[in-house]
């Protein structure tokens, strides 16, 4: 049983409004790669750690003092309810900033926010998973949902596409996957190293080596603009139905609850309609530029 | 609507009303001449009204001229809205002080807003309200703003003589107040004549002198509005209007208006319904007080769009598109009403006198024309 997906959780923020963050203390901090490092947050405020609760592939809003906020998937096991964890690629002002900060330091948090991947819903069906670079964080959480419950689901599979090899995030836990005989993990790089030996360039080409059963595959995509795209539409032309594809996108958000307007998308806000968009659902934007 | 009671009184009643609602605690905003424009201001009495004022309004164009008479309320919109009042363009959120091992303490909070009490209030302006009401009490109420909102009393003026960029008439909203007020005030020569709109109106009227409105009279109101209907300084056909906007996002027009633009931001600043916000953070130079604030923010911008993986609209065209197609067309799939409310400051306030009823009519009428060219060849090759 999934109980943490029976219903969308609450969201918490500081006392003072909804714009204001409730407070986390880091306690754990792994690097991942050159850039990247996973951050292990508790709340300080014991009700808030006890109610926290969030669906894979959520987001929240973090903040650094003073220096402001940024929308950051969580990378962690829904299930494990005392703490959360952010994977945080350090390239902009809040995220460079975070890379400053260190175990037993304060984060602020406002969250969770946004829509989820439709684990429920795909019961049954096989579920193929692609990942470009850091989007392989918000992607995590549904593998672990989906390890966990392994038999509700058919075939699983992971296409995982990265800059190079040095640029793999939760390295050891991929390699973990790749052991399993019930999990199918591939994985391309931009850039091989004289070692590598897999294959090489977009992930959309490993799809040639995949068998997908367009009648019962559900796709979860998360990755750059482009690779979204190009993933979108290979799974379109092997036939997959358009409410079949699922896509998280990035844009600008500073609120989280469809106020302040960055986010949209056409229609949509991606805060709250999104990040989790079923391709049939923005159908008329995908494919457009600029909007 | 037409059938409603009236009330008269004297022009003279008005600044009675208006002690009345400052004795109750109001903060009472009106219409006021300044800097060449007539804005919303806080005002002490009816002197403070723009008296024997009226503006003439064009694309990129707004002036102030004299009336021939002592009308309190004789010009339409200036450049402010209601907006600055619920949604203040630059306030804090709140601020915090770092607090040793156990994080950081808020110190300073959202203040509480005044009780306004709102005198000279068009349809257009009472309409946006409406609109910016789906957009702060959906999804996470904004406190500020809902509290503002609630305790807020409108007494509201139905236009007579709409300016030159209006075109309520074509959005549903006007010229008429139709909901959303507590009093409507209609202004004839000497007289008001004054709708009630909820029981804290009934009150006001109450207290003032007045009488029930004869038949002639209304009469005259009704023929008043029509006659502001009929003279609408715009016009916007909205039938179909959203799918068409939505279906041709690569339009040639687009280009063509991006050519004039020049993302100044002006006409979602001057906008009653535009909702976007910038959030800002900061330190002082201690770094043990930090801030954070929100301002106004517009779509016309560069960075209002950007991302990790860069600028989602780095075009003018594109943000010029995107400001159109919101007010216009994904507006009412995401609030369930046009963004738009007719009250033509975007048109009036564009340092380049963009015009959104021309431009988007432009697009549409291309559209039909090219669609009814279709339809016309596929019937041709029916019949033969």
């Amino acid at each position: 049983m999934i109980s943490t997906l029976d219903q969308r959780p609450s969201i918490v923020c500081g006392e003072a409004n909804p714009m204001a963050p409730a407070w986390t203390r880091i306690v754990a901090c792994q690097q991942e790669s050159s850039n990247t490092a996973s951050y292990t947050l508790q709340f300080l405020d014991p009700e808030q750690k006890k109610n926290y609760r969030f669906q894979p592939g959520q987001f929240n809003m973090v903040y650094l003092f003073g220096v402001g906020e940024a929308a950051i998937s969580i990378s962690s096991d829904p299930d494990k309810c005392d703490s959360l964890v952010h994977t945080i690629r350090h390239v902009g002002s809040v995220t460079f900033a975070m890379n400053r900060l260190g175990i037993g330091q304060c984060v602020g948090l406002r969250g969770p926010f946004g829509s989820s991947w439709p684990l429920q819903e795909c019961r049954g069906r096989d579920i193929l998973l692609v990942a470009g670079g850091i989007g392989i964080a918000p992607l995590r959480p549904a593998i672990y949902q989906l390890l966990k419950n392994r038999d509700d689901y058919g075939r699983l599979i992971l296409l995982y596409g990265i800059r190079s090899p040095q640029d793999m995030i939760f390295k050891e836990e991929v390699e973990g996957w790749m052991d399993r005989r019930d999990f199918q993990v591939l994985i391309t790089v931009d850039y091989p190293s004289d070692e590598w030996t897999g294959p090489v360039g977009v992930v959309t080409k490993l799809l040639r080596r995949v068998r997908v059963d367009s009648s019962r595959t559900s796709v979860f995509v998360c990755g750059p603009r482009v690779m979204n795209r190009a993933a979108a539409h290979s799974f379109l032309s092997h036939y997959v139905p358009e409410d079949e594809i699922f896509i998280s996108l990035e844009r600008n958000m500073r609120c989280g609850v469809g106020q302040c307007g960055h986010c949209q998308y056409g229609p949509k806000f991606v805060c709250k309609d999104g990040p989790v968009f079923s391709y049939a659902s923005v159908r008329n934007l995908f494919g457009k530029d600029e909007v | 609507m037409k059938n409603k009671v009236l009330y008269t009184i004297n022009k003279s009643e008005l600044d009675k009303l208006i002690g009345i609602l400052q004795r109750d605690g109001y903060r009472v905003v009106g219409p006021t001449v300044r800097d060449g424009a007539i804005t919303y201001e806080e005002i002490e009495s009816v002197r403070q009204l723009p008296i024997g004022w009226t503006d003439s309004q064009s694309p990129g164009r707004y002036r102030l001229n004299r009336r021939n008479d002592d009308h309190l309320f004789g010009y339409v919109v200036g450049p402010h809205s209601l907006k600055k009042f619920f949604f203040p363009p630059k306030q804090r959120l709140f601020g915090i002080k770092r607090d040793g091992e156990s994080g950081y303490i808020f110190e300073a909070h959202q203040p509480d807003p005044p009780r306004y009490a709102f005198l000279g209030v068009r349809a257009c302006d009472l309409a946006a309200v409406g609109v910016q009401d789906r957009v702060f009490k959906q999804t996470m109420a904004e406190p500020y703003y809902a509290k503002a909102r609630n305790d807020a009393l409108f007494i509201a003026v139905n236009c007579t003589e709409p300016g030159g960029t209006c075109f309520c008439g074509s959005m549903g909203t006007g010229p008429r107040c139709s909901e959303g007020f507590d009093l409507a005030l209609t202004e004839l020569r000497t007289t008001f004549t004054v709708e009630v709109g909820t029981n804290k109106g009934r009150q006001l009227i109450e207290a003032l002198e007045h009488e029930t409105t004869d038949a002639n009279t209304s009469h005259l109101v009704d023929l008043l509005m029509d006659n502001a209907a009929e003279h609408m300084g715009r016009t916007l056909d909205t039938e179909d209007l959203p799918d068409i906007l939505l279906k041709n996002l690569s339009h040639d027009h687009w280009n063509e208006v991006a050519k004039r633009c020049m993302s100044c931001s002006n006409c979602t600043f001057a906008c009653p319904t535009c909702f976007c916000s910038n959030v800002e953070d900061s330190t002082d130079l201690s770094g043990n007080h930090a801030e954070r604030w929100r301002t106004w923010g517009s779509c016309f911008t560069l960075e209002f769009s950007y991302h990790t993986g860069g600028y989602s609209r780095s075009t003018p065209a594109a943000r010029y598109r995107q400001w159109l197609t919101h007010k216009l067309a994904n507006w009412h799939e995401q609030f369930g009403t046009s963004g738009c409310v007719g009250c033509g400051r975007c048109i009036t306030w564009c340092p380049v006198g963009i015009d959104i009823t021309k431009e988007a009519t432009t697009i549409a009428n291309d559209v039909k024309r090219s669609r009814a060219n279709q339809e016309a060849k596929r019937l041709e090759e029916v019949g033969s």
